[in-house]
């Protein structure tokens, strides 16, 4: 805990990255990855500090390749002679991997990082007392914006500080950092007949921008609204996925745009570049350079500066995203989008997708809309959908849409079509682009058609 | 290979002594509260993992660390902290104590045994005396046997993981034990292909137990299974989309109940009003052929330890039977506020978090049904040979829960294979509607259960069962 600097130099992490990249043999390529970060947490319950968590984590992770053969070692602590130690087992867990003419580190490709606003003072301004009192204020607000509220599940506060050092004998040195906080509450709603829940949150680089009163308010009127929810019959209908539910779907389809995927047969749209797959309305970027996105990073987890990738174009495929090692495998250059912690190797994520914007209001798609569900939640996503077949079914809640306009809540029933046909099925894309606390930038998309399992 | 016991000095005592323990529990408590942990954890891991007919990487990892936690009237503070020295452990009592000051309780002694209560189940094989050679050839030979079985199968993919986790618990109420569990698991998934597209299939193992995990089971077998799974479906079609009588097979479906009724019944989100199993104990919320039982004792299913993260020994816990809900499952916190007995269930997934009330390995007793009249006496229904993951909205009750190999019911028998899919039911409702229970009663996979964003181990287990109806989230009329 005191043995530890602040966070936000850098400088640490480093220093002992690179004196342990001493320890490198000739012929060997080793990298070192060094994380560290510090977090707070509290949940308010009762009026009162439910449980408040003061957090510091480190750790690195050393890969290393010798003739082709990949090891890789993780230790959880920055103490210089057990990262020595995470080297030599990385060394022998090489010796029995298979040779991979295509493994190798990132190198240094020219391209300039750009630094994302960074403001750990934000969130050090901060006193402990202060977070304490926007989570217990968070939960008032909850419990007190309507009648029908009959307890929080959760009313939380939590920040987060973190830096990574990448090194690497093949030339790379990077640092990345960032800073952010963030509110999140989950109320109960009662009617004497049953119990709802409505969820929300917010997050952002300064503690100072999040709204206790709206971020509750909007959490008590999804628990509300859905009051009195209950199956419907099975039928076809459209349905309109605010920005928050939307990110559900583009979410699976940049899943399927992984270079893993490609290289590994398992991807939908493996050999469609430049081919439709999507309806014409749908354009998506990825942009982790993007300083309004929470998620904008400078560096991806080989330490290459990240960079705005074209995704999708009018319904066109445009491309994939690449870490080094799935470059190599399709003979193209890495898109800087290897994603990974201090435990495991590089894989491939998204930075921050940016959806562009189409036309009109929340207000005016749901009103082009005659038979329609407005989904509020969804559940199941990890165990009903099929990446690699690319069947989709979950379960949702939502409120049901007849000739424009919002009528009774509907809950326990599933929604099923298939990636492909939701994705040419986009029937708008609204103007109403919010930028998420994940980093996504996305608005209320609508599918034309889908299969809705009830009653 | 080589064949070790685990070493009775082998546990944490010796990397923190009981003097430390107890200064550092003192340290915790020197400016008040009515509870304070130490939680050391020390967990090592090694995994390989061969993809696209390659060994793609071995890797190993070790984390070592302790979570400190206060309780200070009702707030709990919790720091953690990798530096177990005492100096370290001093550090972060304080930032614990810190945190759960807002309380104002009077100063407390610890009184605590000189010697922990040591839990042990040996290893037969310790895997981390295996040599990473012979963990490497199980991956082979199951790309090579899922890759013969036919032309259509187009990707395998193989994983192998060990992992030994030591944990050290005491406490302020005296509980002082030691721990170790002992993991090995194995997976292969099959890619088929054909005019319909790909298809998946694949297969899971894992126990509390060693390196001995591969003497009980053959791993060609499983790529044989994962293989056939996934060509089985290239055949699949659309599921129906709508309510039918759904009979689930023996040991595949246990996430049912996980999900049904297992988070409901967890005592932090009863105290929280946050389940619709809240007040109802002595009462039938089930049909009578329910007994819900949760078993951390449960030698060798992946749910299994000898203490909780708490320092409780893992218990055998009724929790319906014959359909009456007879108790939740409790922590420690939960448990000292209620004035109860505690109940085994404070988990956490490292010592980087806090414990809270979590499942062990949960089953539904065996009944008496045949299980082929089950399905015989089903004249239009789907059978789901093996649900996937699940997850519930503890409040409503409403859950869902994949669907990874299911089956048309046409006529009382079993035929054509359907497409996955989720399904959907309110907890209450679907438990009471369950109409028959077989006497195949089988364990299933290996599981990890999230809550909060913690994942922890878990087994499940069921007999064949109906369920007169359920939803089913398909896209056929």
């Amino acid at each position: 805990m005191s043995d530890l600097p602040p966070i936000g130099g850098g400088d640490e992490l480093l220093a002992l990255a690179r004196r342990v990249l001493g320890d490198a043999g000739g012929g060997e390529q080793v990298e070192v990855f060094a994380a560290r970060s510090r977090s707070v947490r509290v949940d308010a319950h009762g009026g009162a500090v439910e449980s408040l968590s003061v957090a510091e984590s480190a750790g690195v992770g050393v890969r290393c390749i010798v003739d082709g053969r990949q090891g890789f070692a993780h230790c959880g602590t920055l103490d210089e002679a057990s990262v020595r130690a995470t080297l030599a087992e990385a060394r022998d867990n090489a010796r029995f991997a298979e040779v991979d003419p295509w493994a190798g580190l990132a190198e240094p490709d020219g391209v300039s990082p750009v630094m994302p606003p960074f403001n750990p003072e934000a969130i050090g301004a901060l006193g402990v007392d202060d977070k304490v009192a926007m989570a217990v204020a968070l939960e008032r607000a909850a419990s007190s914006a309507d009648p029908r509220v009959t307890g929080v599940r959760v009313a939380a506060y939590a920040d987060h500080v973190g830096e990574v050092a990448i090194v690497s004998t093949t030339g790379i040195e990077a640092l990345s950092r960032d800073a952010s906080a963030g509110l999140s509450v989950s109320a109960l709603a009662n009617d004497d007949t049953m119990t709802t829940v409505g969820g929300w949150g917010d997050a952002a680089r300064d503690p100072r921008d999040l709204d206790v009163d709206a971020v509750a308010g909007v959490a008590v009127d999804r628990a509300v609204r859905m009051l009195g929810a209950g199956p419907i019959p099975s039928t076809r209908l459209a349905v309109v996925f605010e920005p928050r539910q939307a990110t559900t779907l583009l979410n699976l389809l940049v899943g399927t745009l992984s270079g893993i995927a490609v290289v590994k047969g398992r991807s939908l749209f493996a050999d469609r570049v430049g081919e439709t797959i999507a309806s014409p309305l749908l354009t998506l970027i990825d942009d982790p350079t993007d300083p309004r996105s929470l998620a904008a990073d400078s560096h991806d987890g080989e330490g290459l500066a990240c960079r705005p990738t074209a995704l999708v174009e009018g319904g066109v495929l445009q491309g994939f995203l690449h870490n080094t090692w799935t470059a190599r495998r399709l003979g193209t250059a890495s898109t800087a989008s290897a994603s990974r912690g201090y435990r495991s190797t590089p894989g491939v994520s998204s930075g921050a997708v940016v959806t562009a914007a189409g036309s009109g209001t929340r207000d005016e798609l749901i009103a082009g809309v005659t038979h329609g569900l407005l989904v509020q939640s969804i559940s199941g996503v990890h165990s009903g959908v099929n990446m690699v077949s690319g069947d989709v079914s979950v379960g949702v809640e939502g409120l049901l849409i007849t000739d424009g306009e919002i009528g009774p809540p509907v809950r326990e029933v599933t929604l099923a079509s298939t990636l492909q046909r939701m994705l040419l099925g986009i029937s708008a894309v609204g103007a109403d682009v919010e930028w998420l606390p994940g980093g996504m930038a996305v608005p209320t998309i609508v599918v034309g058609e889908m299969a809705l399992g009830g009653r | 290979m080589s064949q070790s016991n685990t070493s009775p000095g082998a546990d944490l005592t010796e990397v923190v002594h009981a003097s430390v323990v107890n200064d550092t529990l003192r340290e915790a408590l020197s400016t008040g509260g009515e509870f304070a942990e130490v939680f050391v954890e020390d967990k090592a891991s090694s995994s390989a993992y061969l993809d696209d007919g390659r060994v793609e990487e071995l890797t190993s990892g070790r984390d070592r660390g302790a979570g400190i936690r206060v309780v200070v009237g009702e707030t709990t503070g919790f720091a953690h902290t990798a530096d177990l020295t005492p100096e370290g452990l001093a550090t972060a009592a304080r930032a614990a104590a810190a945190a759960a000051r807002s309380g104002g309780g009077g100063v407390r002694t610890v009184a605590m045994p000189d010697t922990p209560y040591r839990s042990l189940r040996p290893v037969r094989i310790d895997p981390s005396g295996v040599d990473k050679a012979d963990k490497v050839a199980l991956l082979r030979h199951a790309d090579e046997v899922a890759r013969s079985r036919s032309g259509s199968i187009t990707q395998v993919s193989a994983g192998y993981a060990d992992s030994r986790r030591r944990i050290l618990v005491a406490n302020s109420d005296g509980n002082f034990a030691t721990d170790e569990v002992v993991r090995t698991m194995f997976n292969v998934s099959c890619v088929a292909s054909g005019d319909t597209g790909m298809q998946t299939g694949r297969e899971s193992i894992g126990h509390t137990i060693g390196f001995e995990l591969f003497d009980r089971y053959d791993v060609a077998e499983l790529a044989e299974r994962a293989a056939e799974r996934a060509l089985t479906k290239l055949a699949a079609r659309p599921a129906p989309s709508g309510q039918l009588p759904v009979v689930i097979g023996s040991g595949g479906g246990g996430v049912l109940f996980h999900e049904a009724c297992g988070h409901g019944l967890e005592a932090d989100l009863v105290a929280k009003g946050a389940s619709v199993f809240a007040g109802r104990t002595g009462e039938l919320v089930a049909s009578p052929l329910v007994t819900l039982v949760d078993d951390g004792t449960m030698a060798g299913e992946w749910g299994n330890f000898g203490i909780d993260d708490e320092g409780n020994p893992a218990q055998r816990n009724v929790l319906i039977e014959d359909g009456v809900l007879t108790d939740y499952m409790w922590d420690v916190l939960r448990a000292r506020k209620e004035g109860r007995r505690r109940s085994g269930n404070g988990r956490r997934q490292s010592y980087q978090h806090l414990p809270m009330v979590r499942m062990t390995n949960t089953y539904l007793l065996a009944g008496d049904g045949d299980p082929n009249d089950i399905i015989s006496s089903t004249p239009h229904g789907v059978y789901v040979a093996h649900l996937g993951g699940g997850q519930v909205n503890t409040a409503t009750g409403d859950f869902v829960f994949g669907m990874s190999e299911a089956y048309l019911i046409e006529d009382g028998q079993i035929t054509e294979p359907l497409r996955e899919g989720n399904l959907i039911g309110n907890g209450p409702e679907v438990l009471a509607r369950i109409d028959a229970v077989a006497n195949d009663f089988a364990m299933g996979p290996p599981g990890t259960c999230g809550k909060d964003g913690q994942g922890v181990p878990v087994g499940d287990g069921v007999p064949t069962l109906r369920v007169e109806a359920l939803t089913i989230g398909g896209t056929a009329a």
